[in-house]
């Protein structure tokens, strides 16, 4: 039984690893997105929690817990900056901000001497271990799921459902969608330097706009109306990759045919509250005839 | 020298131009982002090379089916994504995410069928000489470029300003319930739109096929990008604005490399967005539409 996990493990650790730090990541753009705001700026801010987390280790022989820190603290003070400004925008408009955003984080972090260029930083010491990821996973959950029910939750989704209406009801629409905003982006910097610390190498073709758009993807696909979304996403996207081996060369086509279905047949994602109602009556009202 | 750095940035602007006025036509006629704009001005670069490779017709030819094939892929992407998507009135969102769906299967299947290895249109396709006028040098290429994107530009903008055709669209653009309800084929139109859209998207990969002697199945979406930058620094939907974007954004960028660093080129692009985002989120000829309550 041991052999067998262990054989097991060597072999897929890293989907299980990926796992978990997708999951992270749709949980930020999920938060964000529960708020009404379309920002597409998670994967710029997963890569400066990578960067701001490596430099820590690899230059201040600070411990794993600082590193972490350090990539919670830096994303959130960028997104406090460029928040400010760029969240008076809103809808595409906003993504298409966050997207440039993304992009000029990605040509800064290119060309700067300190991030190793093209490069990117080889040699972060590999600090991260499953139950790191897990432990960080559970707390996010956890505390996105207490928040639904608080004052902060309510707030988010009243601006979401109608952003005048919650401003008329005296709810500050500027600060709860900054909030909205910086969360999003220490859980996506928290699970960029643990990512970085797993993989050993980091670059900044990591954090592009393929990458923003695969958050987005993980979200949208498992469905953003509750938490289980997100994850269920995150799960599903990361682990298909391994069963579709055999189509080689067309992976990448599948999964884009993948998203086409989803979008067209399942609009609110796999994982939708309300066809799972309908589906429980139906099988049981079934069992009563 | 500026004179010569002019030239150049007429040339990448146009190109710029062009491709950007298909990006900002959908969006504008149908209000979708289309985010598989780029894979099809990828497509629209191979289909040309094919051609010419293949079936050894002349380039303008080769062009022009590459246009109809291109168009014909935009119909049906229009077809099958973007209509069920109207039908049932989805958040933008959805069509977004569909349409990135469209650009990632187009990008790979493209990729495993000609290679990853970046390909060009065999040598002498255009004149390679050059008009010499004092120290300044115009390519055939060059002027090709300018002279193809320019006259498409101005048809598109004649079509839109000075035809039936071109008031229903505007009519559309609008509110396609009001123009449904004045009788306007709205379906019909929404096909025609994707058509010239994409077929627009694959003359500019011609193009930029033939200038920069790389066509591979990743080019589209550095072109994406700065389409996208283009349509927000013109505003969106509006058709002289991504004229005017394009030729913008290729003024910057030439300049930032004659006369800066050609490190920063790519940042030029979203740095200059960034800041009109900030400044005028609508963008320099957009009109903000905002609710009022």
């Amino acid at each position: 039984m041991l052999e067998w996990w262990d054989g097991f493990w060597a072999i897929y650790s890293s989907v299980i690893f990926g796992v978990g730090i997708n999951a992270m990541l749709a949980l930020s753009i999920y938060l964000t997105l529960s708020c009404g705001l379309l920002s597409l700026a998670n994967a710029a801010f997963m890569g400066i929690g990578a960067y701001a987390a490596s430099m820590i280790s690899m230059q201040t022989g600070l411990s794993f817990p600082f590193a972490l820190l350090a990539s919670a603290f830096m994303p959130a003070l960028v997104a406090l900056a460029i928040g400010v400004p760029t969240l008076r925008l809103s809808g595409v408009y906003l993504a298409m901000a966050t997207l440039g955003f993304g992009e000029v984080v990605r040509v800064i972090v290119l060309n700067l001497d300190i991030t190793g260029g093209p490069m990117g930083l080889n040699g972060i010491p590999q600090k991260t271990e499953w139950w790191h990821i897990a432990l960080l996973l559970g707390i996010t959950a956890f505390a996105l799921a207490r928040m639904r029910r608080s004052k902060i939750g309510r707030a988010f989704e009243a601006i979401k459902e109608d952003e005048i209406a919650a401003r008329l009801m005296g709810v500050n629409v500027a600060r709860y969608k900054l909030l909205a905003f910086v969360l999003g982006a220490i859980i996506a910097g928290i699970a960029g330097g643990l990512n970085a610390h797993y993989t050993f190498t980091i670059g900044p073709a990591n954090y592009g706009f393929e990458n923003a758009v695969d958050i987005l993807t993980m979200a949208v696909f498992g469905g953003t109306s509750n938490l289980f979304g997100p994850l269920l996403g995150s799960f599903t996207l990361s682990v298909l990759p391994e069963f579709m081996s055999a189509l080689k060369d067309f992976r990448l086509a599948a999964n884009g045919l993948i998203l086409i279905i989803v979008i067209l047949y399942l609009p609110k994602g796999i994982c939708d509250p309300a066809r799972l109602r309908v589906l429980r009556r139906r099988l049981f009202s079934s069992k009563v005839q | 020298m500026f004179a010569q750095q002019l030239i150049n940035a007429l040339t990448l602007g146009s190109v710029y131009a062009l491709f950007a006025l298909g990006f900002t036509l959908i969006f504008g006629v149908l209000g979708v982002i289309n985010l598989s704009h780029g894979a099809i001005f990828m497509l629209g670069s191979y289909i040309a090379l094919l051609l010419v490779n293949h079936f050894q017709i002349s380039l303008w030819l080769a062009m022009l089916l590459a246009m109809l094939a291109c168009g014909t892929l935009g119909v049906l992407v229009d077809f099958f994504v973007l209509r069920p998507l109207r039908k049932r009135n989805a958040p933008h969102l959805a069509p977004m995410i569909a349409t990135i769906g469209v650009a990632i299967m187009i990008t790979n299947i493209s990729q495993g069928i000609f290679g990853a290895e970046n390909q060009r249109f065999p040598i002498g396709t255009i004149p390679e000489d050059s008009i010499g006028i004092g120290n300044l040098h115009l390519t055939a290429v060059q002027l090709a470029i300018v002279l193809i994107s320019f006259s498409l530009m101005l048809a598109l903008l004649v079509l839109m300003r000075r035809t039936q055709l071109g008031k229903a669209l505007r009519a559309i653009a609008e509110s396609p319930k009001a123009a449904y309800l004045l009788g306007i084929n709205v379906e019909a139109l929404f096909f025609l739109t994707s058509f010239a859209a994409a077929a627009l998207g694959g003359a500019a990969g011609v193009l930029v096929g033939l200038s920069f002697n790389a066509i591979s199945p990743f080019m589209g979406q550095p072109m994406l990008h700065k389409g996208i930058a283009v349509i927000i620094l013109g505003g969106m939907g509006d058709i002289r604005g991504a004229m005017l974007g394009g030729l913008f954004l290729g003024f910057a960028e030439v300049m930032s490399v004659a006369y800066l660093s050609s490190d920063y080129r790519d940042a030029i692009a979203f740095g200059l967005l960034f800041l009109i985002l900030l400044v005028r989120p609508a963008g320099m000829f957009g009109k903000i539409l905002e609710r009022k309550a």
